[in-house]
């Protein structure tokens, strides 16, 4: 099967003094019917990509294809994909649903289908009662309804977000990511979401792209992710982690022996040729508090915080560095530390994660 | 304690007076003093040197539409005259919409240039609008007169055999006037054209409009208060226009402005120029009224 987005050796360079590299040689495949997402910290070229997708900008160099067949030719006009800008954009001199018909008028659809088509997409995004109204009377919740059925009305096979939800509240946040997931499930539109709120995008995405510096570090589901990041970068951005150096004891084909600072050693996989000090990373929910002879490493407990529906403990260890465990709390039990105990740090080796440096 | 703020408010009242006062006397004196005074002139009889005789007449008025035939006492319409007004609504209505031709996409120009660059842009529009007016019109007299710089180098290049007759036309007179109202036009959709959020135009391309169906649906909606504006701007001082057809159309292709100065001057018949004045403001009132109701049918027709 083809897919809807496929890039390869993306590179984008905005002219100007000195140039900008936006994306260095990008290559992605995005499937049909994906919720794909693109997920990292603020410039790291996100949404040059969604605007090279959409045309609004052109590559400096590699391919784009939709659906086996090449965008750089076609203007945005012509690309049967939809956009909900971060800004949402709106034609602040039409009503709601003139702003919903836009895309199908310009389309040549008939007027009879345009109002149909109108009617059902702000059905579907609860906006009907206000169908009348100047977008700059709606409330910002409402405009990034309007925004999300304006791009759907036209059926385009392809949806790119920018952050749409970044200007809403947390309740109305955490309403419109289940909305926008189910809208995908039900048109069957592969949606191209950008965020840079790492917990949006597990929670919502099939498959995630987390980049820095114009550059994919790794694309995988967000359990991939999250229990095997790639890269040191793609650790520390994903939820919290603890680093631990080690050292490579031995590496069979990827299955290795790893000394950890404490002196006990550990089986952990790794690339073949891997070899040396290595960096691991840790979750914090992935350990438990332990005495110090059960530990895998030995410390200091010298803080605990209790957050409701977990404690934070932090472990002071032997090397000076701060190990940091996620336990969660239950009505009848109690850590059974006091800050200041001696204790030990357990995590099954399985858990931990040798990182590409 | 009471009593204070009642001082200060009456205090403030004083003071909004006084703070009106310089703009009522400009209303009084200014504005409406010398139209009732043109409006009182247009019902007298001229005086045998200027001036008038307090005297009640309708000729004025009866002179700006009709004529009496000098040899059988005919009536007719003033053929004179209605052509200089047809030209008038002519040319100012040509001039606006060439101003509108190319300071439109002058304002847009300048719009989207990065901000540190549009400073520059507009400068270099008002620049010639410091430079005396006469000066400019003769500037445009000297590029296009017969032994000018366009009919030059254009027999220089052996492109035309004999120079081009330019001047002393309506050709002339709009492209001076053009030149003279062009910043008028382009200052007011630039105003407009800088709110105006440029990141809609890609809104407008993703939903699949053509540039062309941008621009009618997005951007012309949106920048309209500017370009009426302008057009205004530039229609108005069009219509009364004295200098720029009197030092390019050479006398024989007079307007309104030059017949009405003609009055006041050689023809000594200063009622009909007061008459002719109020004609013109007549003309200028139907204008901007009907150009105003137009641009608002097609607001509501578009929504
Ligand atoms: N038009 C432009 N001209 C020059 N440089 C640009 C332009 N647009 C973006 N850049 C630069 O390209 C890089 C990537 O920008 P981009 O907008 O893609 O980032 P982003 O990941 O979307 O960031 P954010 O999360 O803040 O929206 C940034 O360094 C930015 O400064
Ligand atoms: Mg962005």
């Amino acid at each position: 099967m083809t897919n809807a987005i496929s890039a390869r050796a993306l590179r984008k360079v905005y002219p100007g003094n000195p140039p900008v590299e936006a994306l260095g040689g990008v290559e992605i495949d995005i499937a049909d019917n994906e919720f794909f997402t693109l997920l990292g910290p603020s410039g790291c070229g996100k949404t040059t990509i969604l605007r090279l997708i959409a045309g609004f900008e052109h590559p400096t160099s590699g391919t784009l294809e939709m659906f086996g067949q090449s965008l750089l030719d076609l203007p945005p006009y012509k690309r049967q994909i939809n956009t909900v800008f971060q800004s949402y954009a709106l034609f602040p001199h039409m009503t709601v649903a003139e702003n919903i018909g836009f895309g199908l008028e310009m389309l040549g659809r008939p007027k009879t289908e345009i109002s149909q088509t109108v009617g059902e997409m702000m059905e579907l995004v609860q906006m009907s009662h206000l169908a009348d109204r100047q977008t700059g009377q709606i409330s910002g919740g409402q405009q990034q309804r309007v925004a999300l059925a304006r791009a759907l009305a036209p059926k385009p096979r392809v949806l790119l977000l920018d952050e749409p939800l970044s200007a809403l509240d947390f309740k109305l946040r955490k309403n419109m990511q289940l909305e926008l997931k189910r809208l995908q499930t039900e048109t069957g539109i592969t949606f191209i979401f950008v965020t840079h709120d790492q917990e949006e995008a597990l929670t919502m995405s099939d498959r995630i792209a987390v980049m820095s510096d114009g550059a994919i570090r790794q694309i995988g589901s967000p359990r991939e992710i999250y229990d095997h990041p790639a890269d040191r970068f793609v650790a520390d951005f994903i939820g919290d982690t603890n680093f631990l150096s080690a050292d490579v004891v031995e590496n069979r084909d990827g299955a290795a022996t790893l000394r950890l600072g404490s002196g006990r050693t550990i089986a952990a996989r790794a690339a073949q040729g891997v070899n040396g000090r290595v960096t691991i990373a840790v979750r914090p929910e992935h350990a438990r508090l332990g005495t110090p002879a059960e530990g895998l490493l030995a410390g200091v407990l010298s803080d605990a915080v209790y957050f409701g529906t977990d404690t934070h403990f932090h472990v002071t260890l032997e090397d000076g560095t701060t190990f940091v465990l996620r336990q969660q709390n239950s009505p009848d039990s109690t850590a059974g530390f006091a800050t200041g105990d001696p204790v030990g740090v357990c995590f099954p080796a399985e858990v931990a994660q040798v990182l590409r440096d | 304690m009471a009593e204070i703020p009642d001082i200060t408010a009456r205090r403030a009242a004083r003071n909004r007076w006084l703070l009106l006062m310089p703009a009522l006397v400009i209303l009084l004196v200014a504005a409406s003093g010398p139209l009732l005074i043109t409006l009182v002139y247009s019902f007298l009889s001229p005086g045998d040197y200027g001036g008038v005789e307090w005297q009640l007449s309708f000729d004025a008025w009866f002179n700006v539409f009709m004529q009496r035939d000098i040899f059988d006492d005919t009536l007719g319409w003033s053929d004179a005259h209605l052509s200089i007004f047809w030209r008038s609504v002519k040319l100012s209505a040509l001039t606006t919409l060439a101003c509108l031709a190319f300071g439109f996409p002058t304002a847009y120009f300048i719009a989207t240039r990065p901000k540190k660059q549009r400073d520059l842009w507009m400068l270099l529009i008002i620049i010639p609008f410091w430079t005396n007016l006469l000066i400019r019109t003769f500037a445009i007299l000297e590029l296009i007169r017969n032994e000018g710089t366009v009919n030059t180098v254009l027999i220089a290049l052996g492109i035309i055999d004999a120079p081009i007759q330019m001047l002393f036309t309506e050709f002339s007179i709009l492209l001076g006037m053009v030149y003279v109202y062009l910043p008028l036009m382009v200052l007011p959709i630039y105003a407009s054209m800088e709110r105006f959020d440029f990141r809609l135009v890609e809104a407008g391309y993703d939903l699949y409009a053509t540039q062309l169906q941008v621009l009618r649906r997005v951007i012309l909606p949106l920048v309209k208060p500017g370009v009426i504006a302008g057009s205004i701007l530039v229609f108005v001082p069009s219509l009364g226009a004295y200098v720029t057809p009197r030092v390019m159309g050479g006398g024989n292709q007079l307007m309104i402005g030059n017949l009405i100065e003609l009055q006041f001057g050689q023809g000594r018949n200063w009622p009909l120029g007061a008459a002719l004045s109020i004609t013109l403001l007549a003309i200028v009132m139907v204008a901007l009224l009907a150009y105003v109701r137009a641009a608002g049918n097609d607001e509501a027709h578009h929504g």
